[in-house]
């Protein structure tokens, strides 16, 4: 019962998120980067659904355009997450024991070092943009997932099945691909949805900051930033960006603990 | 860290500072900060002055920068350590509630806020703070920090409670959950269960029991999330706007102060070992079965 409820509500709040993204491709209610100075932060009425921000810009357009940018930033970030966390955890389990521990300190490093204060440092250097931003969050975030990942090759490694594929000569390549990725599979699509979640809390900060998508793309993270200096005349305008940001992020942590109670069979039964 | 140290000093060397500079004057500014040495040459150089707690000084302004760290953590210190406070006495009762709680609705409904405040973006938290106590009802200073520093502590503290709340919330929320799943831990063991018939009840039992094996989790996890914590403060700065080395770092990025930066991240990344260290020790203190472990 409870695994559905976390799946069922995760994939609607997720899907939700990425209806927006898909509608603003097709069509949004006015062009988001039009400024309309007549109508500056107006309320929501019929015309503009959720009113306007200070250069008469309307807010639902810049959310909806925002989603495809937040969802897109999210899905590069967990290829690349995925892509190091997975490679980088398998093989510090495969490797000759002094070199993985290496590896390993390696990867201890990198998870100290937050996502947010590695992207600062990537912008200091390279100038602000999504793509230093991506870089960022997909490289530091992708340590946990090596973690993670290297905990369970290593316990797949010491398994019969495998030590029986090593004693029929097969290569290292084929037990990873026959016997290591089939069994953590399920596990990486958990991790992958949690990264997506992080991604896009990440990302928002860092637009909010200034740091990430650069203007004039619409960013939720930015529109909270410019509402910010309003909030005395029209405190509403930094609400939806905000409940934005919840709705996508929160969904990706609940598919995330959904998938891993329904693709988990123990998890499943210890639940009471 | 060695990685980051090392890609910022090979970026120094393509100099910004004098953009557009005639060469001579290009040169003279790169003999001056070691620049024409190697690059392994300069990271030696550089990192030696660092362990002993003098990390240079800006490449703009020429401002000492361990100094400047250090005027600016009376800010940003208590900040944070305002907020682990804070994110702890909330956050461990609150979990310990859900979890003895877990089958009805309460216990449920306190886990799913803690599921929800690690959704909610910690700037957004910040704003929706400032437009209720700032704006709204005006009993709080929207942001900014007393000039004359901590003489006026009073100021000082008013101005600290809506961005170390904003920045407890977020922590609180992970932290929630350990205490949440660390409870359900303990009242799930024997020597709870023998506690319990020998006819301890159940509020005596998780008194004397309970938190003392709960909050060894929480506290482990609080270490970890030091990092976080950080970077946390760096954004709540920003929103407050408090003059703490967060809103330093980003200023400095800003005009691209890249000793500075690298500076003040080498400091930053350096307390968060040292914290990690520290909470490695007082989990020692508080659990002996971790002496052992070692």
């Amino acid at each position: 019962m409870n695994q559905n409820r976390n799946l069922f509500f995760g994939l609607i709040m997720v899907g939700f998120s990425a209806a927006t993204a898909l509608l603003s491709v097709l069509w949004t209610p006015y062009d988001p980067l039009e400024i309309n100075p007549d109508v500056s932060l107006a309320k929501p009425s019929w015309s503009h659904l959720l009113g306007t921000d200070v250069l008469g810009r309307d807010v639902l357009s810049n959310l909806l355009v925002g989603s495809r940018t937040t969802l897109i930033t999210a899905f590069l970030v967990v290829i690349i997450t995925m892509a190091l966390g997975v490679t980088a955890g398998i093989s510090t389990a495969l490797l000759p024991k002094r070199v993985g521990r290496a590896a390993i300190y390696a990867i201890d490093i990198v998870l100290a070092l937050p996502a947010v204060l590695f992207a600062i440092v990537l912008a200091a250097i390279y100038g602000p943009s999504t793509f230093t931003a991506v870089i960022a969050i997909g490289v530091a975030t992708s340590a946990a997932v090596a973690q993670v990942t290297r905990r369970e090759v290593t316990v797949i490694l010491n398994s019969d099945y495998v030590v029986a594929a090593r004693a029929c000569n097969s290569s290292k390549t084929r037990i990873v691909l026959r016997h290591i990725l089939p069994n953590i599979r399920a596990s990486l699509f958990v991790q992958a949805s949690g990264a997506a979640a992080i991604a896009i809390l990440a990302e928002s900060t860092l637009s909010y900051l200034g740091l990430g998508t650069t203007p004039p793309a619409p960013s939720w993270g930015r529109m909270l930033a410019s509402s910010q200096q309003y909030l005395i005349i029209d405190p509403i305008v930094a609400l939806w960006p905000g409940l934005a940001i919840i709705v996508t992020v929160l969904g990706f942590n609940l598919l995330g603990d959904g998938l891993r109670e329904s693709l988990d069979p123990t998890l499943r039964k210890s639940r009471s | 860290m060695f990685f980051l140290l090392r890609t910022l000093p090979g970026d120094l060397a393509s100099l910004k500072l004098g953009v557009d500079a005639n060469p001579e004057a290009l040169m003279q500014v790169r003999q001056e900060f070691g620049l024409d040495q190697s690059l392994v040459a300069q990271y030696i150089e550089w990192f030696s002055d660092a362990a002993r707690g003098d990390l240079g000084v800006s490449m703009l302004t020429g401002a000492d920068i361990s100094q400047e760290i250090l005027n600016k953590a009376t800010v940003t210190l208590p900040l944070i350590g305002l907020a682990s406070v804070l994110a702890i006495l909330f956050a461990v009762p609150l979990g310990m509630y859900s979890a003895l709680n877990f089958r009805n609705r309460r216990g449920i409904g306190v886990s799913a806020a803690s599921q929800l405040g690690i959704a909610i973006p910690t700037f957004w938290v910040g704003v929706i703070l400032i437009t209720i106590f700032a704006v709204k009802f005006q009993i709080l200073p929207s942001g900014g920090f007393p000039d004359e520093g901590w003489s006026s502590w009073a100021n000082c503290l008013e101005s600290l409670i809506l961005p170390s709340t904003t920045l407890a919330l977020g922590q609180g929320a992970i932290l929630m959950r350990f205490a949440r799943s660390a409870t359900i831990d303990v009242i799930q063991q024997d020597f709870f269960r023998t506690a319990r018939s020998t006819g301890l009840s159940r509020g005596q039992a998780i008194r004397i029991h309970g938190i003392r094996n709960a909050i060894v989790p929480v506290i482990s996890v609080l270490g970890v999330q030091i990092a976080t914590l950080i970077v946390g403060a760096i954004i709540v700065e920003s929103v407050f706007s408090l003059p703490g080395i967060g809103q330093m770092l980003l200023q400095d990025v800003g005009i691209r102060d890249y000793t500075k930066v690298q500076g003040t991240v080498a400091a930053t990344t350096a307390a968060v070992f040292f914290v990690s260290f520290l909470i490695d020790a007082i989990i020692a203190l508080i659990n002996p079965k971790a002496r052992t472990s070692q």
